[in-house]
């Protein structure tokens, strides 16, 4: 007994804990990524693996960087991932924030129960829940029928459809990331709102402000964090996502996921498709780490 | 209906139920402009409850409530004229001191240069100008303290309600906090409701005091007239000291009460007291500073004799504890006016003494 708990107060184990997040960072994070940087600068050759370093380049070849930063392809392919993926993250937002505030003002036992639903779905296959989207949004569905149905009693007759085209598009993509991402919004959400104390409610509504001011000045700000931590929660990896698209979205304007598996797999292109996943990654690591710059910046001169 | 003698807050037979849980029963009282009223109470006792219906977060289950003549039955917290200065004090944690102060002004119709008048003067007030742009986890507990306080009054309510305001400060800190609170209250004329369950705060502080008990008011007065007049055996055991001892009235006399009081061994004269009948169970009580010390027998007047069983020196004065043969032990206070070297004492351990009280300060409780 003793000796164990010796060996527990050396120094050297806490070093030891810090340093194990490192450690795993260092090997399955850094390591692959510099090795995908490395990739990206290489040459395509028909070998396996297929590339190479030399040849035409005798060092390093930026022509991915080049190609990735002038073909519109790729510029646009950004762009619709960008924009699927914040239209999903907005939706997760205006969705989970009344969810997750209803969930810290039920009674306990109720809470759990409803915390319980919201990651239920999860316990189902993800694949087999697109699957039953797609089903849901194709043309001969009781789904579509009926908001078919409902459309075609809203607008003129000639604005009259047999059914409305939603698999393909990205509508379809952006409504099943937000079904599939709402509750790492939601949860990241609930847990920094149930910290508020509601006793400051009350002070605002004695100091004259009501419910909704209330929600403005007071839950609103301090739900800040929440809010950044599920909108990186839903948006980073929505940006990459790959099986949606692929199996609900529209194949004319694929997104940056559906690239790189494509450059990756069938074009055997792996300096492409290197290239491609490190931008993306400074597309995302950058204003991350930009907001964290500045949020210890705000911290330090409070 | 209302004359000129409506007092500024009046409640009348409130009540309020959780559950089956009654945690304050039939409460009436009223307070007049300008007052600092105390709530003061045991833990529990309905103190926060009853300030949480005049602040409008709960509604009486029975009852009425009249601020300046205006029944607040149904008025929301927000458009209430009465702001709270909350126990934990509430200070928005993501607001700087003077955001803090200022939040209420956002309701008033004010301009901006005003509002920025009136915060500054509230951070004056308070003595907290040079934190006026900390945040509130950077200042210390008594700072807090009186950043809520800043914020309640900024909106110059006609009554503010303070919930323990001094319980989480220190024991020095409190002393002079009190002070402070009470030239605020004296500049600003506010009128304070101010609940505590500390006597000799609500005694400093208070004007006028309202003992609670068990969700009921027991006693109001100020608080020479709770301490001197309590009106039962819980309001004089409550605030500060008091010996109590069982007894039986034999008859009144010229106004006085003449009562045989087992414990002390002798008949006594008391204080005159309306609808107590002859033959009546009442309860003798007597403040140990009444009681009047002596090695010889005092000529007349109410008198026991005892042995000295146990003293305690204070400096200023001394607190005896005296065994009287019936083996009841009575606290007596004696201040210490004489000086020297043995002179200090009134008596000394052991010694046999004297115990002479008049009949004005023995107090007769029917209760
Ligand atoms: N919202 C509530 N629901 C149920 N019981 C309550 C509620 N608020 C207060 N009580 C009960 O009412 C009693 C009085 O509480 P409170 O007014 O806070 O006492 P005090 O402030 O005098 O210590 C306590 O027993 C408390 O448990
Ligand atoms: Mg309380």
């Amino acid at each position: 007994m003793g000796r164990i708990s010796q060996w527990f107060d050396r120094r050297g184990f806490a070093a030891m804990l810090i340093g194990l997040p490192y450690l795993w960072l260092l090997a399955l994070f850094l390591l692959p990524f510099l090795i995908v940087v490395a990739m990206s600068l290489a040459t395509k050759t028909p070998t396996a693996p297929p590339f190479s370093f030399g040849g035409d380049h005798p060092w390093v070849n930026g022509q991915a960087y080049v190609r990735v930063l002038t073909d519109g392809l790729y510029l646009r392919a950004f762009l619709t991932s960008v924009g699927n993926a914040g239209v999903a993250m907005m939706l997760c937002l205006l969705l989970g924030y009344p969810m997750a505030l209803g969930l810290t003002r039920v009674s306990k036992s109720w809470r759990n129960i409803l915390l319980m639903l919201v990651i239920l779905p999860f316990w189902t296959s993800f694949l087999l829940r697109v699957y039953a989207w797609m089903g849901l949004m194709g043309k001969n569905s009781w789904f579509n029928g009926l908001l078919t149905d409902g459309w075609n009693l809203l607008v003129p007759m000639d604005w009259a459809v047999k059914s409305i085209p939603m698999m393909n598009s990205n509508f379809a993509v952006v409504l099943v990331m937000v079904y599939t991402y709402l509750p790492f919004m939601i949860l990241p959400l609930y847990a920094s709102l149930e910290r508020l104390d509601p006793v400051l409610d009350e002070a605002a509504m004695d100091l004259g402000s009501r419910p909704w001011q209330v929600f403005r000045d007071v839950t609103l700000p301090q739900s800040v964090p929440g809010i950044i931590a599920g909108g990186m929660l839903v948006f980073i990896p929505a940006a990459g996502e790959l099986v949606i698209p692929s199996l609900v979205g529209d194949a004319s304007s694929p997104m940056i996921g559906r690239l790189i598996s494509d450059e990756f797999s069938s074009a055997r292109d792996w300096p492409m498709a290197s290239a491609v996943a490190v931008v993306l990654l400074v597309l995302m690591v950058g204003p991350t780490m930009l907001y964290s710059h500045y949020q210890a910046r705000a911290e330090g001169t409070k | 209906m209302q004359d000129a003698a409506e007092p500024f807050l009046r409640i009348e037979g409130v009540s309020k139920t959780f559950g089956s849980f009654q945690a304050v029963r039939n409460v009436s009282l009223s307070v007049g402009k300008g007052e600092i009223f105390s709530l003061l109470g045991g833990s529990g006792c309905g103190k926060t409850t009853l300030l949480r219906m005049l602040a409008g977060f709960e509604e009486p289950s029975a009852g009425r409530i009249f601020l300046d003549g205006r029944d607040m039955a149904g008025v929301p917290a927000w458009e209430r004229p009465v702001h709270m200065m909350f126990q934990s004090y509430a200070i928005f944690p993501h607001m700087s001191v003077e955001k803090n102060i200022a939040y209420g002004l956002k309701h008033e119709a004010l301009t901006k240069a005003e509002k920025a008048d009136r915060t500054r003067e509230m951070l004056e007030l308070v003595q907290l100008v040079p934190f006026a742009a900390r945040k509130p986890h950077q200042i210390s507990g008594g700072q807090r303290q009186r950043v809520a306080l800043a914020r309640a009054l900024a909106r110059q309510p006609k009554l503010l309600l303070l919930d323990e305001p001094l319980a989480a400060l220190d024991k020095k800190l409190r002393e002079q906090t009190q002070f402070e609170l009470m030239s605020i209250q004296a500049r600003t004329g506010v009128t304070f409701i101010v609940v505590t369950h500390d006597q000799e705060e609500a005694m400093t502080l208070s004007d006028r005091i309202a003992v609670m008990d068990k969700g009921e008011v027991k006693q109001i007065g100020s608080p020479t007239e709770i301490y001197e007049f309590p009106a039962s055996r819980f309001v004089a055991d409550f605030i500060g000291s008091i010996n109590a001892f069982d007894a039986a009235v034999l008859g009144v006399e010229a106004g006085l009460l003449r009562l045989s009081v087992p414990a002390l061994g002798t008949e006594v004269l008391a204080r005159g007291q309306s609808g107590v009948a002859e033959g009546s169970k009442v309860t003798l009580a007597i403040r140990p500073e009444k009681l009047r010390l002596s090695m010889e027998k005092p000529a007349d007047g109410n008198a026991v004799q005892g042995k000295v069983r146990d003293l305690a020196y204070f400096g200023k004065d001394s607190l005896y504890r005296i065994a009287l043969p019936s083996g009841v032990l009575v606290q007596a206070h004696a201040v210490n006016a004489r000086r020297g070297d043995e002179g200090a004492r009134v008596a000394d351990w052991d010694d046999e003494v004297w115990l002479a009280f008049d009949a004005t300060s023995a107090i007769v409780l029917v209760e």
